[in-house]
């Protein structure tokens, strides 16, 4: 197989590579505020539920929590293992991601003053404008920089969904690999990662350039 | 009429009683400082009186209206609509507390539209004549971290102005800047004075409250302990403990 098949038939997983991307963030970022903000309810036992969930979430590896969404409802009540394999793979990157986004949240959060709380309450905000339009736009200037971090693992991360035989990129990559005895479909995947990663970098530092119109 | 008027006010952080029955109030157009030592509770009764913190004993009032009593059964109870009386006061911090986020004329802007719903041209009109009256008619599209610390408390107190309080509060507004930056500030606080705006001032200013003030409170150790004119207050108290404090203040 030449090289540029190869890089042709690998090609082809990146509209689901760009998929499980995607879907991700557009699940896990808002789903990420729904974990911060019950994690910092006033009553206990929610509080206290989501830091475990949080922390089993952070704590074990998204591969087992790829293969116990995908497989885990055959073994316990016998479904059918999901033909499109695309939403097994978005449910569990959502939830692992908005645990560590949820985190993120939280801790741009507690970051604001009171200051500024007592301020918008003196002035008569209520405490959805409060946390709309003055604390929520400075906590997202804050936890950028972090949000990029999780964002770039993320890319680098679609490739777990390899465990599941989800045809992205880099599962083609592995079969090909496989069928050609050949290392080169992993440079290939390599240089993929880190052109993707450099277009991240560049739409978030945009993003944080756009928001540094003041000091914080 | 009194705009504001508290009774036997009663406030404990745990163990801590910071108030321990303070009554105060304060007429239209009249200017009241406060002065003390530090952790008397000044700023606890100012926290008190703009709802920031609830108090645990005694009557609140503003414009003749309860914002605190006592049910039949004897228990504090607070008013249920206490969106009207945000309206009636406002506070400027100790450190501005500015939104960092928002350009000066937002600042200003933002909660009269925004909370009181009011029509945005007029406001704006309104806040740029008040912050060109305060010298800051250059500054409405910079952000608080290009102001000098001066410009930044005066651009709070426009931020309050421009609700239209009843009441204005001040929580020590000179004790976070340099000293050769309080002097602008100060002359703000007078000119509103001069203008018969309501106000009450924590202050370790004392030549400022000798010259600003209508009254002026000493509180120690959760009571008013002495209240007078400026003249009964720093020109011969018979009272031992402002004499005291006073004295140390000089030194
Ligand atoms: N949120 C709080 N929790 C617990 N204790 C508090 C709280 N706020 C104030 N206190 C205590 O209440 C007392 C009075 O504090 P307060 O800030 O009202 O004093 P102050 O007269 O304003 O002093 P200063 O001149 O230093 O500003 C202090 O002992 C302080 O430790
Ligand atoms: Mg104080």
């Amino acid at each position: 197989m030449t090289l540029t098949t190869m890089i042709q038939k690998m090609s082809e997983g990146l509209g689901n590579t760009c998929a499980i991307f995607f879907y991700t963030l557009l699940f896990a970022l808002p789903l990420g505020v729904v974990f911060a903000l019950l994690r910092m309810s006033k009553n206990i036992v929610i509080s206290k539920l989501t830091q475990l969930i949080v922390s089993v979430l952070r704590g074990t590896p998204l591969m087992l929590q790829l293969l116990a969404v995908t497989y885990g409802p055959y073994y316990l009540f016998g479904m059918s293992i999901s033909r499109n394999k695309l939403i097994p793979v978005v449910i569990a990157f959502s939830i692992n991601y908005a645990a560590y986004f949820s985190e993120i949240y939280r801790g741009g959060i507690e970051s604001i003053s009171v200051g500024q709380y007592e301020a918008a309450a003196i002035l008569g905000y209520s405490k959805a404008q409060t946390f709309i339009k003055i604390i929520l736009p400075q906590v997202i200037r804050r936890i950028l920089p972090s949000v990029t971090n999780e964002i770039v693992t993320l890319v680098k991360d679609t490739s777990i969904a390899f465990t599941v035989s989800y045809q992205e990129m880099f599962t083609i990559g592995k079969q090909i690999a496989n069928s050609q005895t050949s290392f080169m479909p992993f440079v290939v995947a390599g240089v993929f990662y880190y052109i993707f990663n450099a277009l991240v970098g560049f739409v978030m530092g945009r993003a944080e350039k756009a928001m540094s119109y003041y000091k914080q | 009429m009194n705009v504001l008027k508290m009774t036997d006010i009663k406030k404990s952080f745990g163990d801590n009683e910071v108030l321990k029955g303070v009554s105060l109030t304060v007429d239209e157009g009249e200017v009241v400082s406060i002065i003390g030592s530090s952790g008397g509770g000044k700023s606890t009764l100012l926290r008190c009186a703009t709802l920031l913190e609830t108090v645990d004993g005694g009557i609140i009032t503003y414009m003749g209206d309860d914002v605190t009593y006592y049910n039949a059964k004897g228990k504090l109870c607070y008013s249920k609509d206490l969106k009207k009386f945000k309206r009636v006061f406002g506070l400027v911090f100790q450190n501005f507390n500015l939104f960092p986020h928002f350009s000066v004329l937002k600042n200003v802007m933002d909660a009269p539209v925004s909370v009181l719903g009011r029509d945005k041209k007029e406001v704006r009109e309104e806040c740029l004549a008040l912050l060109n009256k305060m010298g800051l008619g250059d500054k409405a599209k910079a952000y608080p971290c290009e102001l000098s610390g001066g410009q930044q408390q005066r651009v709070s107190i426009v931020r309050a102005l421009a609700m239209k309080p009843d009441i204005l509060f001040f929580d020590e507004p000179t004790s976070a800047l340099d000293p050769e930056l309080t002097g602008e500030v100060l002359k703000v606080i007078k000119s509103l004075a001069e203008e018969k705006m309501t106000m009450v001032i924590v202050t370790h200013e004392m030549a400022f409250a000798r010259a600003v003030s209508d009254r002026v409170i000493f509180i120690d150790n959760g009571i008013i302990v002495e209240e007078g004119t400026p003249d009964d207050i720093f020109g011969n108290t018979k009272n031992e403990r402002t004499r005291q404090f006073l004295q140390n203040y000089n030194n």
